[in-house]
């Protein structure tokens, strides 16, 4: 464990000078790393793709012009799939509109709003991680919290019959927050009271929920007379309700994601609770010294990023699959750290960050069936995206961008010891 | 935070008051477990009879018959006797030994319980127990290396996983396991000097930049995956290395069938702990490695390159874990499947933790947590009531223990996870 005199000299070493940022002219650094970045994941991934298709190596057997001209295909056959899939197809938008049929139409423009019910998990997950990091807590749990908020709303959900929709579906909403509160609240409290480091906690958290939800779904909450790992169907008044007919999944989630959103920038920004939380997260030694209770804050960040990631969880299970199974998530809890930091830790930034993300991955859906590119690829898209955020060095001698004056000030979180 | 715990203190904290009372405790509870939730439900009659050979040994020796009832007690009584001895004037340096031997007790106990009435094979399940902490105890030693040079190494599962998916692959293609394990441990090199590089040389915060490694390795994995291995059968049918007995040394009763007629993970699993171990704490390289991970100022003061040190500890640790994926594809399953580590890397964190950095911590934990997987995949033949799962947590909610500061307290390397700055 590093010896706590000395973190804080590094710490204030280098937490940057709090003077306002000064206005630059053109676009600022903070949004400009971003957007490159996701330009240059874009285009690692399309090497990546040729890099593994078959049709451009024979493309090389035959001619160079044809090596080239196969390159060329599979990735505008790739990425055409990606955005049609992920926005629509303009031209059957169109057709749609003019044919005047309605479940013609539907079709057409489900891939966008597909699209918003995949960033939708993304929101409430960003959020949790970014709240996490403002207040100098790394929280890696999010998919464990994620979980078990997805457990509790589910048992709810289908525990409790005959309810009226105005009481049951905030209910297992709340069950699904505290869930991952509860989560959320572990670690933090050990962080707070014995040291524990919180990456190292949640990752092991991490663990006992998924293998919880196993024996839950294998034991007590599985569905009678199903042979699979799936509890049983949520009670429809416990449902998301949604806005259009099928196949449109598009739900309520989406509209309380953004509202989320804008509550944890309103507290985050605009109450004394959340200033306190950014104080202890960007320099604890300050906030201590400035009568903030360190302890207090670490725990309520991590309860608080808990309860988002559950709501996460609560708003799959609720909102699109109507039931809990092992395969719920794909990995939302994980990818809400590079969600976190691609928005810089905002909840508008992670809003607009989980709306590419869900995009993307909505699109990939697409991409797998018609140009064979296994939807996994968005993963890699995704690491790039987050390693070039990490280290805008990168970006930066890539695109001959200037160095800022100030210090990044990324993250500030050590080692193990804490 | 305010529990800084320096070098100092830790020598005397070894033998303070409140572990030691602590601990006592413990011992004496591990003992009333043994009879309050063992004994309830046997009778006076049952025996537990283990057996001591496996089929293919020469030398086949007679089962071991205990009788289950006081066999529990006599355990019960060692349990709540040492932890008197704790209570009353502690072990000293060896409280350590002492947990270990107590938590063995236990886990036997457990076993003379589960297997009332039946038999089991037990040098079959510690020879399992053995094959399945290999994964685990190497990759304690790949985050040990990276650790106690100051680079916290979170990518673990992926360079392990990443390991899996390259030796299948290269496996089938050459058709030969040693080559297909020569790639993974590469694939492991690289991946580690991607962290390497994003740690080191541009400072990233280094969980993050775990974090890019995992998901990359988790995406690449399972792209080549679905796009190749599951469509031609034959990219993802790598020979295997079965069991390699050792001439002699495995005929040794008790002893040969475990620890002798293993696969070759095994045994690289012990050269490569013994190694480490030595150069780690007998060697200038592994004084000037902890240097860097102590206090990497001092280190360049005294001319060590620190930023060399770091980028061969962590490339080193690399091909440990992708040597570790190797195991799961070439010595185990005999082909890839998508995120077949399952865990395995994290596990191997907590290992390390457990083992407080130190090798023989590391494989002491790796050992526990291999017997935790082992045992959970036997519990449906032996017919226990407890859920595989729980057992699997074990390992997982036993860390977060261990560094909560129950038992003894985690004390990772002064420096690790913080970027250096040269001045």
């Amino acid at each position: 464990m590093p010896d706590f005199g000395k973190l804080v000299l590094n710490e204030l070493n280098h937490t940057p000078s709090p003077q306002p940022e000064k206005r630059k002219r053109g676009i600022p650094q903070s949004v400009l790393i971003p957007l490159l970045a996701v330009l240059t994941g874009l285009i690692f991934g399309a090497i990546f793709i040729i890099l593994t298709s078959q049709e451009v190596y024979t493309g090389f057997g035959q001619s160079l012009g044809a090596g080239f001209a196969a390159m060329w295909d599979v990735v505008a056959r790739s990425y055409n799939a990606l955005f049609t899939g992920a926005l629509g197809d303009p031209v059957r938008m169109i057709n749609a509109l003019q044919s005047g049929n309605a479940l013609e139409i539907r079709r057409a423009f489900n891939p966008f709003l597909e699209s918003l019910v995949t960033s939708t998990p993304y929101i409430f997950a960003g959020l949790a991680v970014a709240l996490g990091f403002r207040a100098g807590v790394f929280n890696i749990g999010a998919e464990g919290q994620l979980f078990i908020g997805a457990i509790t709303a589910t048992y709810i959900g289908y525990k409790l019959v005959g309810l009226p929709m105005i009481i049951h579906l905030p209910l297992a909403l709340l069950a699904g927050a505290l869930g991952g509160a509860l989560w959320g609240f572990i670690p933090g409290w050990l962080k707070a009271k014995t040291g524990g480091h919180e990456v190292i906690n949640t990752i092991m958290m991490n663990y006992i929920a998924f293998r919880l939800s196993e024996w839950l779904l294998t034991g007590p909450m599985k569905r009678p007379g199903s042979y699979n790992p799936v509890s049983p169907e949520i009670q429809p008044s416990a449902w998301l309700p949604r806005f259009f007919d099928d196949p449109i999944r598009f739900h309520l989630g989406f509209f309380l994601a953004l509202g989320l959103a804008y509550v944890v920038y309103w507290f985050l920004f605009k109450t004394t609770w959340g200033f306190e939380l950014r104080t202890v997260g960007s320099n604890p030694y300050g906030a201590k010294y400035a009568g903030m209770d360190v302890t207090k804050n670490t725990i309520l960040a991590m309860t608080l990023s808990g309860a988002l990631a559950g709501l996460a969880g609560a708003n799959e299970v609720l909102g699109v699959n109507h039931f809990l199974a092992m395969a719920f998530s794909s990995g939302y809890g994980f990818d809400s750290i590079a969600l976190a930091l691609l928005g810089n830790n905002h909840p508008v930034g992670v809003v607009l960050a989980s709306l590419l993300f869900g995009t993307l991955r909505n699109g990939a859906t697409r991409m797998q069936l018609s140009a064979d590119i296994p939807i996994d690829i968005i993963s890699v898209l995704q690491a790039v995206i987050l390693a070039f955020i990490a280290a805008p060095a990168i970006i930066r001698s890539l695109y001959r961008l200037r160095k800022p004056a100030e210090g990044e000030g990324l993250i500030t979180i050590k080692g193990w010891g804490g | 935070m305010a529990t800084t715990t320096s070098a100092f203190h830790r020598k005397i904290e070894v033998v303070s008051p409140t572990r030691q009372r602590v601990m006592g405790v413990l011992f004496i509870l591990l003992g009333l477990a043994l009879v309050f939730f063992f004994t309830p439900g046997l009778t006076q009659d049952q025996t537990t009879t283990f057996g001591l050979s496996l089929a293919t040994s020469q030398v086949q020796l007679p089962p071991w018959q205990v009788h289950t009832l006081s066999t529990l007690y006599g355990l019960a009584v060692v349990s709540a006797i040492l932890g008197g001895i704790q209570l009353a004037r502690g072990f000293g340096r060896y409280t350590n030994w002492m947990l270990g031997l107590v938590v063995g007790l236990f886990i036997f106990g457990f076993l003379v319980w589960a297997a009332a009435g039946k038999s089991l094979n037990l040098v079959g399940m510690l020879n399992t127990t053995l094959s399945r902490s290999v994964p685990i105890t190497l990759g304690a030693l790949s985050g040990i290396l990276c650790e106690r040079s100051g680079v916290v190494n979170i990518a673990i599962e992926g360079m392990m996983l990443t390991g899996a998916m390259v030796s299948a692959l290269v496996g089938s293609l050459t058709q030969n396991a040693w080559i297909g394990l020569l790639a993974a441990i590469i694939a492991g090199a690289l991946l580690a000097l991607v962290h390497a590089v994003l740690s080191i040389k541009y400072k990233t915060n280094q969980i993050v930049s775990g974090t890019v490694i995992n998901i990359f390795a988790t995406g690449v994995t399972s792209y080549i995956s679905a796009k190749f291995l599951q469509v031609n059968q034959a990219l993802n049918n790598p020979p295997t290395f079965g069991g390699t007995p050792i001439p002699l040394l495995s005929e040794i009763p008790i002893l040969g069938p475990v620890l002798f007629s293993n696969s070759i993970f095994v045994y690289v699993m012990f050269i490569l702990l013994v190694i480490l171990h030595i150069a780690l704490f007998q060697t200038r390289w592994g004084l000037r490695l902890r240097a860097v991970g102590e206090h990497p100022k001092a280190a360049d003061t005294l001319g060590i390159d620190v930023f060399k040190t770091r980028y061969m500890a962590v490339v080193l640790g690399g091909m440990v874990a992708g040597f570790a994926g190797g195991y799961f594809t070439l010595g185990s399953a005999g082909r890839f499947d998508e995120v077949m580590t399952a865990g395995r890397g994290f596990i191997g964190l907590a290992a390390m933790i457990f083992g407080n950095w130190n090798p023989f911590g590391a494989f002491g934990a790796g050992v526990l947590f291999g017997f935790a997987d082992a045992l959970a995949s036997r519990l449906a033949i032996l017919g226990i009531a407890i859920p595989s799962q729980f057992l699997l947590m074990a390992p997982y909610i036993a860390t977060m223990i261990v560094l909560a500061g129950v038992i003894g307290r985690a004390r990772p390397p002064a420096a690790d996870g913080v970027p250096y700055e040269k001045e």
